[in-house]
């Protein structure tokens, strides 16, 4: 069982002594019918950052998120959060017999529950389908929901499962900005898992990769905020990355 | 350019679509019209004796007779009583012991296998271990009529809770929903088309228990009055009593899927999709 200490982490409990880490790792493991999957995970991510986790298919990357979001309940060692976390997962998984602002409020309480959803749906451009019910909306629109529902909480910390793996190229693109906005507005930090090179440059101030149960690398991304896959800095650091994961170049 | 189509062309389609199946829907009344009128023909002919099968307007102007004196809606409301109640206790204990049995694992455990060994009895034939057990009064009725109501109920509760996406459940906990926020939010409106479909099976199985609970010394009740007339080989009573039944069955299966369409709204919007 993951210990789990929420709130103040700068106490003895902190490990790494983090201050401003809003969630950290220490030896993480989880094993389904005695095949470890995670061999000890050490993760420390601070406030306002964005991680993102890379690592193949298989690597374990959903069952650390699972983890980190308190959702598994076998898994041992030590994860701490200070703050709130919101969990966005590849499927947008809303409830289908909830119209679209029920979704949002899911689990809200408070007298300005109907604005704050306004808001949040506003903010991911849905304002105009509040009442709609999810199986009316494409693919995209689902997601961006979804992406509203985690966002409604003020999330500190926004943990997204491959969130828009399962989206078109183009419609992907235009999440990848729109959470770069909505990033640059709120101030979270993220988790970001993918197994995309570079979704994780495009985004991440920090990439960690995921192999072999650990986080075998960890690589700073020292691009501009404004970054764009034709710099040439951007360039050599998917080579690496891609290098790295044995993705052989063309 | 789409924008300056007249507006007459688009919706002149689902108006013609709509007409077609209107056309459609008064075809299919053309053969039980056909049929009806062939019986009351051959009934007037002479062709078919009365103490067999006397004309449709005969049983009608006897239903027309009997509810007039209130004869019928008498035995009615006996025989909707028992319904009523053998589904309301039926129902509930099904639904009680399904969500348990769905729910929990001690529930299944303790729950599922007596019920799953009960099941392959055919209800109806405990009747005769029914009268030995609680004689042959109203509480056989409404036994038979509880018992066949469990089966579709129980079984269609406990799949609905064990069929819903546990992907759903977890993304309601993220959003800070404990396990009884989760029950209401998630679990049981998940579980609510199977529970519409258990109740209209319980309800066909409920009549038809009560067809052949009434058939078991009534005092009152539609069955009643058919076994009653039998003996004195009124013919168009017992026919009556065959429409009251069919009639019951129509009604009640309409109304169910009223109330589904109703409660279900959401899952229109999948269809569509
Ligand atoms: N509930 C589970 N039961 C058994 N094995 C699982 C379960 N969840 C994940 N696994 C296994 O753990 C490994 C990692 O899975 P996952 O974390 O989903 O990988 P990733 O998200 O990196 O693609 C896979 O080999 C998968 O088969
Ligand atoms: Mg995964």
């Amino acid at each position: 069982m993951a210990t789990r200490t929420t709130g103040n982490l700068t106490g003895p409990t902190g490990g790494t002594g983090d201050a401003a880490a809003v969630l950290t790792a220490h030896g993480v493991r989880r094993a389904f019918d005695g095949r470890p999957v995670l061999a000890g995970v050490d993760l420390s991510i601070a406030a306002g950052e964005v991680v993102a986790l890379l690592g193949g298919s298989g690597s374990g990357k959903s069952t650390l998120l699972r983890v980190l979001a308190g959702l598994d309940a076998e898994a041992t060692g030590r994860t701490g959060l200070r703050g709130t976390a919101a969990v966005v997962f590849q499927e947008h998984r809303l409830l289908p017999w909830k119209r679209v602002g029920d979704n949002v409020a899911l689990g809200l309480t408070g007298p300005d529950v109907r604005a704050r959803v306004d808001r949040a749906l506003a903010e991911v451009g849905l304002a105009d389908r509040r009442r709609a019910w999810p199986a009316e909306l494409s693919g995209g629109q689902a997601q961006r929901v979804a992406v509203a529902r985690a966002l409604v909480r003020g999330p500190d910390l926004l943990l997204l499962d491959e969130p828009f793996g399962a989206l078109d190229a183009l419609t992907r693109l235009r999440m990848q900005s729109l959470l770069r906005r909505l990033r640059a507005e709120h101030g979270f930090a993220a988790l970001l898992v993918t197994h995309d090179v570079e979704e994780a440059l495009l985004l991440a101030d920090r990439i960690l990769l995921l192999d072999g149960g650990v986080i075998a690398e960890e690589i700073p991304v020292d691009l501009d905020p404004a970054r764009s896959p034709d710099q040439p800095a951007f360039g050599a650091l998917r080579r690496r990355l891609l290098d790295r994961l044995g993705v052989p170049a063309a | 350019m789409l924008a300056t189509a007249p507006p007459t062309a688009v919706a002149a389609t689902p108006d013609a679509g709509r007409r077609r199946r209107a056309g459609r829907r008064w075809r299919r009344l053309v053969s039980p019209v056909v049929l009806v009128a062939g019986w009351e023909a051959a009934a007037r002919a002479g062709l078919l004796p009365p103490e067999k099968l006397p004309a449709p307007s005969q049983v009608l102007s006897t239903g027309v007779r009997l509810a007039g004196d209130g004869t019928l809606g008498v035995h009615l409301l006996d025989s909707l009583t028992r319904a009523g109640v053998g589904l309301l206790v039926g129902g509930v204990l099904a639904l009680l012991l399904g969500v348990a049995a769905g729910l929990l694992r001690l529930g299944d455990d303790l729950v599922d296998p007596p019920v799953q060994m009960a099941r392959m009895l055919p209800h109806l034939g405990l009747v005769p271990l029914l009268i030995i057990w609680v004689g042959i009064g109203e509480s056989l009725k409404v036994t038979l009529v509880a018992l066949g109501v469990f089966f579709p109920i129980y079984f269609n509760t406990y799949a609905g809770i064990r069929d819903i996406d546990e992907r759903l459940v977890e993304a309601a906990r993220t959003c800070g929903l404990g396990p009884a926020a989760r029950l209401r939010h998630v679990v049981l409106p998940g579980a609510l088309p199977s529970l519409f479909l258990g109740l209209r099976l319980a309800i066909g199985a409920a009549w038809l228990s009560l067809v052949v609970g009434e058939q078991v010394n009534a005092q009152t009740g539609i069955g009643f009055l058919m076994m009653e007339a039998r003996e004195f080989s009124q013919t168009d009573v017992v026919v009556l009593g065959l429409v009251i039944y069919a009639l019951l069955g129509l009604l009640s299966d309409v109304a169910l899927r009223v109330w589904e369409r109703r409660t279900l709204t959401w899952r229109r919007g999948l269809r569509a999709t």
